[in-house]
């Protein structure tokens, strides 16, 4: 029995509760229509969203309220059943935008590919919170990517591939747990070739990674072993066979849409009525709010449905227009703070569930901002996942709520444990 | 336990951070150092509607409309904003060909693939019924609506002028215009553009990406109200500006008729003329190079814009010049001596009234050589120099050699010629010249030119005794009857009044007493007083006459000049005033035959009169 008062994180929940409140200002913006402008009108997506915020907020009190041992007790049955979701999904699935991600259940359209994420959260920080667990294991890297792969795979399958990204993301957990910085150091030379490749004749990129290696070799003055040439030999022959492969994985493994919003992006397709055309006209969006924007309500192109979506993944783009550079650097230093604060409540964990939990919350929620804002303003190829607490849509935020609420939780109590 | 790791969590703090700095500054660039952005969204959320004021109306002087509206269309596009469009559908609902398409695309294109330009103009009422309905598929195009002036009846063209689109010379010199605009081109319509326009207004609207729109932006805080254009009340007598131009028919020449005391021209007529219905709406380019083309020049106002000889109508400006410098006496008499100046066979002339009935061209060599060499100088060079000097002046304040400020657009106005001393100074040479060589003045031939206004001028300056009032178009326009004042100043000769007494006896003695030149402008029961002129050129003889009517208290001044007639002044001009004369005063014409001889006649055979026009209705 807990007799001692929770210490809840009250910043982390102003936080959230600010970020939520101003994402319903958006949708209620962005959706704006003088006939209904009440703000209690169901009918409407700002309505909506209110009743979502509600449960959403009876949601944390629910978890606020439980043992925080719940959680790590029951992290793989929740795994578990999340994981049986989205089987059914594949099966149940109605198609919504293209993707199979929703199912039905008596009226309500639930995401269960939302909800994957935070139970794929439980369960890694479950299993490596395991006594004597070591990073450095192949057997423990292969079961991390087990856990991680087979939702990530699930979702995949839906044609959800923007949540399916955000599984990337639980490389920095990994990574705060002993995973070696060399894997962070490929993900990103990978993604920085993938980017070259495409835009960059492939001998001259090869030839320029032979150049570096060279420099490598010989250019510094201190020695090198042969194991050094054979590394150096071995890095370059893979990059060879990576940047061969991209034409290959680009033309045939994404889909056409993928394709086209991955040339957009570098800006070797301009085709602005067709697949450039989302991220152009969000460009305008927010590049015509200037500094202070243009008011509350006062939005001309999202308003005016030249923003698809303008309410749930592009909803970035009310606040740019109508909060101009002020609002949108505001809105990214709470997120900012919120991301801070999460590492530091991480770390001041004393059991090692809740930290990578933690971490995992900090990770998933990186991810969404990173790949949805990244989109908005052009930096990011088009890839449909929501803003985390601000988009408009009930199953991604009592997801959030959930995975942030339990980490709140676990917080709330880190000293009584163990 | 793996707190060992702990300061990787700095590692993942510094990721998170360059990547929030790297969206900052992202963000930065779009919204703060690219105004391209702000363009595009104005470009496509916001469209500017103009409101085009309606044109003001034109009414004759008795509240009869000759000039008003009707409603049209232009379908305008936005090039960048075509989306998905089915261009065959498209076509086939305008009732286009897809190469007609594709030009007036490229047009716009060209124009500016942003802006909006004019796709397809005026589009009657009945052929926008058709597709107003369809609009919503055709994205990038939207409708405007505009005026054409339409004109019931088919009078006084080169008066009202037309209506066109602003060329270049107009963008540069005004702002208020904007490439597709009307303007007045001609006429009324131009003079009085700046009031008959009014002022467009503008309606910015909200529009959505679907191209409708969705409100007034910003609750219409950036909308004006178009202002309706003034009405014009034009001095024009509609019922005898079509009997003038019907009178005029067939032949080439014109006609103005003033109100003496007022100066409100009556009627204005330009012959040939032309419907100025033609002018109108999408035929105007066809029809505007047609009459272009034709070699009697119908667009010409030659009321304004030609300069004659005037021939002996100036006789009478000639007496009272010499009366009032006292060079002659009213009873001053000269022999009809031929080898002076060639003239008719008629009895040498007792005195000036005489003198103006017979038109004696003898007379009026030696009328002038006492104007042009008064005796103040010893040297007839130097005397004829003063004598020129003295003679303009007053020629000049009878309203000759210059401009008369009329409400008409004074770019292609004709000054006339009044030569002064400079003129012949740089024609013969200093003092290499005298009364003897310019002595063809005399009789209104030689050096002097006169615009047909200024010939229906001096019968109104005669018909006022010695003064006249600027002749005017306009009474007054727009809701507050405004007028120009400058309508209504009297312009003083500064000639004494009893020689125009003198003067209008000769000229009532020209229509009224045997050997008179101008008996056929006699109106039964109407004291007309006129005077004839045969001017000579290099064709046949310009027919000319001026009148006025009654004698005291005049209605009307005019003047009637027939080109290449053949015959005097007596014999076309004078007939065809007297029927003017008539139907103004009397308001029907009595002598029917008359009247269709002179309407029927053509009396010029030199020239093929105008080449027939194929004339295209709209």
């Amino acid at each position: 029995m807990y007799q001692e008062r929770l210490k809840i994180d009250w910043i982390t929940v102003a936080l959230y509760a600010v970020i939520m409140l101003f994402g319903w200002m958006n949708i209620y913006s962005a959706c704006y229509d003088e006939a209904h402008a009440a703000v209690f009108d169901f009918s409407r997506f700002h309505g909506k969203q209110l009743v979502w915020m509600g449960a959403a907020v009876l949601t944390a009190a629910f978890i606020l309220l439980t043992e925080p041992r719940v959680f790590s007790n029951t992290a793989y049955a929740i795994y578990g059943g999340v994981l049986v979701l989205l089987l059914l999904t594949l099966f149940l699935a109605v198609t919504v935008n293209g993707g199979k991600s929703w199912i039905e259940l008596g009226g309500f359209r639930l995401q269960p590919s939302e909800f994957a994420k935070f139970a794929t959260a439980l369960a890694l920080a479950k299993y490596l919170s395991a006594i004597d667990m070591d990073m450095r294991d192949l057997r423990t890297k292969l079961s991390c990517l087990a856990i991680i792969a087979v939702p990530a795979a699930l979702v995949f399958l839906q044609h959800d591939t923007g949540t399916a990204l955000v599984f990337l993301s639980f490389i920095f957990p990994l990574f705060r747990e002993g995973l070696s910085g060399a894997f962070l150091v490929v993900g990103l030379a990978a993604i920085a070739l993938f980017v070259l490749a495409l835009l960059v004749n492939k001998y001259i990129l090869l030839g320029a990674l032979l150049l570096l290696a060279l420099f490598y070799l010989f250019g510094w003055l201190n020695k090198r072993s042969s194991r050094d040439y054979w590394r150096a030999a071995g890095i370059l022959l893979l990059c060879a066979a990576f940047v061969f492969s991209v034409d290959f994985v680009f033309n045939h493994v994404l889909e056409s849409h993928q394709r086209e919003r991955i040339e957009v992006l570098l800006g070797q397709s301009d085709d602005l009525q067709g697949s450039g055309y989302n991220v152009h006209q969000s460009k305008i969006a927010i590049g015509s709010g200037g500094f202070f924007g243009k008011g509350f309500l006062r939005g001309t192109v999202t308003k005016a449905n030249f923003v698809p979506e303008k309410h749930t993944d592009f909803i970035f783009c009310t606040v740019g227009e109508e909060w101009g550079f002020l609002g949108c650097t505001i809105l990214l230093i709470l997120y900012g703070w919120l991301l801070q604060r999460l590492v530091t409540m991480a770390e001041r964990q004393r059991s090692p569930f809740a930290r990578v939990y933690g971490y995992c919350v900090a990770s998933i929620l990186f991810m969404h901002l990173f790949v949805n804002v990244g989109m908005v303003i052009g930096l990011v190829p088009v890839i449909g996942i929501p803003l985390p607490f601000f988009s408009y849509g009930g199953s991604s935020l009592i997801a959030f709520t959930i995975l942030l609420f339990i980490f709140i939780r676990q917080d709330a109590s880190k000293n009584q444990l163990l | 336990m793996s707190n060992k790791y702990a300061d990787r969590s700095h590692v993942v703090r510094i990721i998170f951070i360059v990547i929030a700095v790297l969206f900052v500054g992202r963000l930065a660039v779009l919204q703060l150092f690219n105004p391209k952005y702000k363009e595009l969204a104005e470009m496509q959320s916001l469209r500017n509607v103009t409101q085009y004021p309606a044109r003001g109306f034109i009414y004759d002087r008795h509240g009869e409309l000759l000039v008003h509206n009707e409603a049209v269309y232009d379908l305008m596009v936005i090039p960048r904003m075509l989306k998905n469009l089915d261009t065959a559908y498209f076509c086939r609902t305008l009732g286009i060909t897809r190469e007609d398409f594709d030009e007036r695309m490229k047009k716009a294109r060209k124009y500016s693939p942003y802006t909006a330009s004019i796709f397809m103009k005026q589009i009657s009422k009945e052929e926008y019924a058709k597709f107003e309905n369809k609009m919503f598929r055709f994205k990038g195009f939207y409708i405007s609506q505009r005026t054409l002036r339409i004109y019931d009846r088919p009078i006084a063209a080169q008066v009202l002028g037309y209506v066109g689109e602003v060329d270049q010379a107009d963008l540069d010199r005004d702002p208020y215009y904007k490439r597709g605009d009307y303007i007045g081109k001609s006429g009324l319509e131009k003079s009085y553009e700046e009031v008959i326009r009014g002022i467009k207004g503008k309606k910015v609207m909200h529009v959505d990406a679907y191209n409708r729109e969705i409100g007034p932006y910003q609750g219409g805080a950036f909308d004006t109200l178009p202002i309706e254009g003034a009405n014009l009340y034009t001095t024009l007598d509609a019922n005898l500006q079509q009997y003038a131009e019907e009178l005029m028919a067939n032949k080439r020449g014109c006609v103005v008729a003033i109100e003496p005391s007022t100066g409100e021209v009556l009627a204005m007529v330009s012959a040939p003329t032309y419907d100025p219905n033609l002018l109108v709406g999408r035929i105007r380019g066809q029809n505007y190079t047609e009459l272009n083309k034709d070699l009697a020049k119908p667009m010409l106002n030659r009321a304004l814009m030609g300069q004659y000889p005037p021939g002996s109508i100036f006789k009478i400006a000639q007496s009272v010049v010499a009366l009032d410098l006292g060079v002659i006496s009213p009873n001053t008499g000269f022999a009809c001596d031929k080898s002076l100046v060639g003239c008719h066979g008629h009895p040498s002339a007792t005195c000036v009234r005489e003198a103006i009935k017979m038109s004696c061209n003898p007379y009026y060599y030696h009328v002038y050589r006492r104007v042009i060499q008064q005796g103040k100088y010893r040297s007839p060079q130097k005397d004829s120099q003063y004598g020129l000097t003295v003679w303009r002046d007053y020629m000049l304040r009878m309203g000759f050699g210059q401009k008369l400020p009329i409400d008409l657009p004074r770019a292609g106005m004709s000054k006339g010629n009044i030569p002064d001393t400079a003129f012949y100074n740089k024609w013969y040479g200093r003092e290499r010249w005298s009364f003897s060589t310019i002595y063809s003045n005399s009789i209104g031939q030689g050096e002097v030119t006169v615009v047909p206004l200024q010939m229906a001028n001096l019968a109104a300056t005669v018909a006022n005794r010695g003064y006249y009032i600027t002749p005017h178009m306009v009474r007054f326009y727009g809701p507050d009857s405004t007028r120009n004042e400058e309508y209504y100043t009297r312009h003083e000769t500064g000639i004494d009044r009893r020689y125009f007494d003198i003067a209008a006896d000769g000229m009532y003695d020209v229509v009224h007493v045997a050997g008179g030149t101008g008996r056929r402008a006699k109106v039964d029961g109407l004291d007309v007083c006129g005077k004839t002129g045969t001017a000579e050129n290099y064709g046949n003889d310009h027919s000319v006459f001026i009148a006025f009517a009654p004698k005291d208290n005049p209605k009307i001044a005019l003047a009637v000049y027939v080109e290449n007639a053949q015959g005097g002044g007596g014999t076309w001009a004078a007939p065809i005033a007297g029927l003017i004369i008539e139907k103004y005063i009397n308001g029907e014409v009595a002598r029917k035959e008359v009247e269709k001889q002179y309407r029927e006649v053509n009396p010029c055979q030199k020239l093929p009169l105008t080449r027939r026009v194929k004339k295209k209705k709209r």
